[in-house]
């Protein structure tokens, strides 16, 4: 072999030799990526907060604000999504000394929640359009179905992934993949939550105040 | 009757015999070559068998060299298809005067200057910068690939999906007539009720989706995969090009995502964000897409930026002039290019100070561009400087790319862009920058590693045909616009009245024809460096003397790139390892940690293909099963954990053996 005729010693300081697992160091850059994706998924609502502010009082003689939001009920689902944000916690908790069961327990409970929160959307939703308030008839309409059920879209991917998530725990445990996914899934799960405030503030609050 | 025609609408949505183009010779003969030469090509990769080879080494490859090259192969052919539309709106615009209506109807001239526009964008501007940094990146800074392989196998056959969207309007259907972006109240559903706008908005957003992926993907990598050593300060200037500009994508694409989902709220189900009526705003859309549209300008050009750095310091035998203030010049571009969106309708009538504040927004871009320039040009200063290929066109770009920016600075004078506004004088200087600007440097970059991705050099005398053509092409061609726009000749017009014009729009056919020639030349030149190339061959692995990393391994790179991590002492690393004597070790090899390949990527694309088509027919069953299979792969593939694989070293050392290197200094 060339090598063992003719050993070269090389400059040890221009290249590593030691730890060859340099370049796949994925676990801190995962987490960075998803960090960046949710950074332009906050964009992307900031667009749509944007269009809806210039289109808030776009009534074109159709319903306002006042007459439409029913406070209690939106009251309630923000509690609802706070309170799974911190279930979500919880699982989180249960996921460090390695507690599968709980972690999967705590995961359900948020699901659940988050599918209540969806559920109470619907029913809002459903309620608007039976009174005429379709998102069809004016510029205001368009944009809070849009920008609302945005938000409630994300939450039905989150609670889809919850449920894939139950399933990969249940097959492979706590397993570090698992851990690093479950950590991207906490992040999404949380920012859900500051876009809401975000929603409840500016559309519903501000909203009634108008 | 109506019973089959109802069963028929269930089946196939608002497609039927009438979407394709049998009463257009010239679409109906395009439709003819493409279909013969798409056949041939089907039946040589039969014929020689290849299929598996594709679909194992290219089609499922997670490997950023091979994704590079293919995103520039798919820029290519666009840019083919593009200048198409070019060359048939330059040869309308010189006959059709007076009496003359010229060969295209109105209808089909403004699907073409629509889909120039969006394909020279989207589907060879952003895949060629694409590649070309995915190309160059990991190697430039030392990694073995980037952050997350698949999802750049994603974004590349995604970004596919989008370009094949747009190319099978030409034959299904037609294109968007509402301008390259697809402006509103052109493309309400009122005033648009055809799929024109549909294929538009499906085939940008999928390609979106691709392009903000792979930004996310190049910031995570630059980020966290730098040699050691590689301080953010010692990373080429390339990458610190690419970075701002990655970054700057994931920031706008957003809103053009959002825009474009609010226009297909409005046209699938009668949302009224951008209609004329029920409180719509047409506006805010126009406010949305130039916020992405502007920056997407400096998404484009500041790589190109850093293709031309990298090249004039190999061609001086340089270090950069400036290199710490070429990287805050170029992150205050980035960030003031965030800011100028509203100089594209300055007309809107926002009032006298919004409309200075973005004016002067505009013109202080000019000073952190201005010392780009200078920096360059002190580069070159005493430099030994050799005038290849490359270099030619960083010189060729100065001198265009120059007037370009000063006309820009005309523009973003609110009162002149009054005048000015959508004439063709504003479309002379956006090609002058984008051509003299973005693409000279795509074709430097080209040229410049071209012989780092295949091992051979590019044909030099056509690639000087090449060059020449572009060039004074280039000059030939936008000369005229610019004097016949001045005197206020607007844009997207098909036919003119006043035959006093006539002789600047012949006058530019002749320079679209020049660039034909250029543009066979660039072919031509990858043609015969590929017939000649055991004498263009690079066997150095450091065929122009180069001062970074990529030039340290082999040409091609080994499917690794490095068989040991390098570790970075200076800014010019490579020239550093060659001053000091560095020599590779050909021995001591340990087993490379590997991403897998994997299908995932080009499954979940042709689903989104076929979801976007059957979304534009109103094929519902069909956009209902590729929804629900585009869902299902994605979640499938999560279950898919084994991802990476080990090079054993004896494999390391078969390749290393068949590449090596001469030594540095040779």
């Amino acid at each position: 072999m060339a090598t063992a005729t003719r050993e070269i010693v090389p400059d040890p300081t221009f290249h590593l030799v030691e730890g060859d697992d340099h370049d796949h160091e994925t676990g801190g850059g995962t987490v960075l990526g998803f960090w960046i994706y949710l950074m332009s998924d906050a964009l992307l609502f900031a667009s749509i907060f944007a269009t809806f502010g210039v289109l808030s009082t776009a009534y074109a003689g159709g319903p306002t604000p006042r007459e439409i939001f029913e406070l209690p009920l939106v009251a309630l689902n923000t509690a609802i999504l706070l309170v799974s944000s911190i279930t979500f916690g919880f699982a989180m908790l249960a996921m460090e000394p390695g507690k599968v069961r709980q972690t999967q327990l705590w995961l359900g409970i948020t699901a659940f929640l988050g599918a209540c929160f969806v559920g109470v959307e619907l029913y809002e939703f459903a309620a608007l359009i039976h009174e005429g308030a379709t998102p069809q008839r004016s510029g205001f309409l368009s944009g809070f179905f849009t920008l609302v059920a945005t938000h409630g879209l994300h939450v039905t991917v989150g609670i889809i992934w919850i449920l894939v998530m139950l399933v990969q725990l249940g097959q492979r445990g706590l397993h570090v993949e698992n851990k690093r996914r479950l950590l991207c899934l906490g992040m999404f799960w949380h920012f859900l939550d500051v876009i809401w405030i975000g929603v409840f503030t500016f559309v519903y609050l501000l909203g009634m105040l108008r | 009757m109506s019973e089959q025609s109802s069963i028929a609408k269930t089946i196939f949505g608002r497609l039927s015999w009438e979407s394709f183009p049998f009463h257009e010779p010239i679409l109906l003969v395009t439709f003819a070559v493409v279909v013969l030469g798409g056949l041939a090509v089907v039946g040589l990769v039969t014929k020689y068998k290849l299929w598996g080879y594709l679909w194992r080494e290219w089609l499922t490859s997670v490997d950023h060299k091979k994704i590079g090259i293919m995103y520039l192969i798919l820029g290519i052919i666009m840019l083919l298809r593009g200048f198409a539309d070019a060359l048939m709106m330059r040869a309308q615009q010189a006959v059709a005067f007076g009496d003359a209506q010229g060969y295209l109807p109105a209808h089909h001239y403004d699907q073409i200057f629509t889909a120039h526009g969006t394909i020279m964008i989207f589907f060879v501007a952003i895949p060629l910068v694409s590649g070309i940094i995915n190309f160059v990146m990991p190697l430039q800074i030392g990694a073995r690939d980037v952050a997350f392989p698949f999802l750049n196998s994603l974004s590349l056959w995604l970004t596919v999906s989008g370009a094949v969207l747009v190319m099978i309007s030409l034959f299904v259907g037609e294109f968007s007539t509402a301008g390259w972006l697809n402006y509103v109240p052109v493309a309400n559903a009122e005033n648009s009720p055809g799929v024109g706008p549909d294929y538009y908005l499906w085939a940008l957003q999928i390609a979106g989706v691709g392009t903000t992926l792979s930004a996310i993907n190049m910031v995570t990598t630059i980020i966290k995969m730098r040699a050691p050593g590689m301080t953010m300060m010692k990373m080429p200037v390339f990458c610190w090009t690419a970075l701002c500009s990655q970054v700057l994508a994931i920031a706008i694409f957003p809103a053009l995502t959002g825009a474009f989902a609010m226009l297909m709220l409005d046209r699938y189900a009668g949302f009224n964000f951008f209609t004329n009526d029920l409180g719509g705003n047409p506006m805010m859309y126009w406010n949305l897409v130039w916020l992405w549209g502007h920056p997407e300008v400096y998404v484009l050009v500041l790589p190109v930026f850093g293709i031309y750095s990298e090249i004039t310091s190999t061609f001086t035998g340089k270090r950069l002039f400036g290199y710490s203030s070429m990287v805050y010049a170029t992150v205050v571009i980035t960030i003031l290019s965030y800011l100028v969106w509203l100089h594209h309708f300055f007309t809107m009538g926002s009032g006298a100070s919004v409309n200075s504040f973005f004016g002067i927004a505009t013109m202080v871009i000019s000073i952190p561009t201005g010392a780009k320039i200078f920096n360059w040009l002190f580069t070159m200063y005493r430099g030994s400087i050799r005038f290849e290929l490359p270099m030619m066109w960083v010189v060729a770009f100065m001198i265009t790319f120059v007037v370009g920016g000063m006309t820009g600075v005309m523009l973003a004078i609110p009162p002149a862009d009054f005048v000015l506004h959508n004439s063709l004088f504003l479309v002379a200087h956006f090609h002058n920058v984008i051509i003299g600007g973005v693409v000279f440097g795509l074709f430097a970059g080209m040229v410049y590693w071209f012989p780092k991705a295949f091992g051979f050099k590019l044909d030099p005398w056509w690639g000087k045909v090449g060059f020449w053509g572009w060039v004074i092409g280039y000059w030939v061609a936008w000369t005229p616009i610019y004097i016949v726009g001045l005197m206020g000749t607007t844009r997207r017009v098909r036919h003119f009245d006043d035959p006093s014009l006539q002789i600047w729009f012949v006058i530019a056919a002749i320079g679209a024809v020049i660039i034909a020639v250029g543009i066979a030349g660039f072919v031509m030149s990858i043609v015969m460096g590929f017939l000649n190339r055991e004498k263009l061959r690079d066997t150095s692995g450091d065929p122009w003397e180069g001062r970074t990393l990529e030039w340290s391994t082999t040409s091609p790179p080994p499917a690794y790139n490095f068989a040991f991590t390098p570790r970075v002492h200076d800014l010019d690393a490579w020239y550093d390892m060659k001053a000091r004597g560095y020599q590779k070790p050909t021995g001591g090899y340990r087993p490379i940690h590997m991403p897998r390949n994997t299908g995932a990527g080009v499954i979940l694309s042709s689903l989104a293909t076929v979801l976007g088509f059957a979304m534009i027919w109103y094929i519902w069953w069909l956009a209902a099963v590729a929804f629900v299979g585009l869902a299902v792969v994605a979640i499938g593939h999560t279950f898919n954990y084994n991802r990476d694989y080990y090079i054993p070293v004896d494999e390391v050392e078969k390749a290393e053996a068949n590449h090596v290197p001469a030594p540095a200094g040779a």
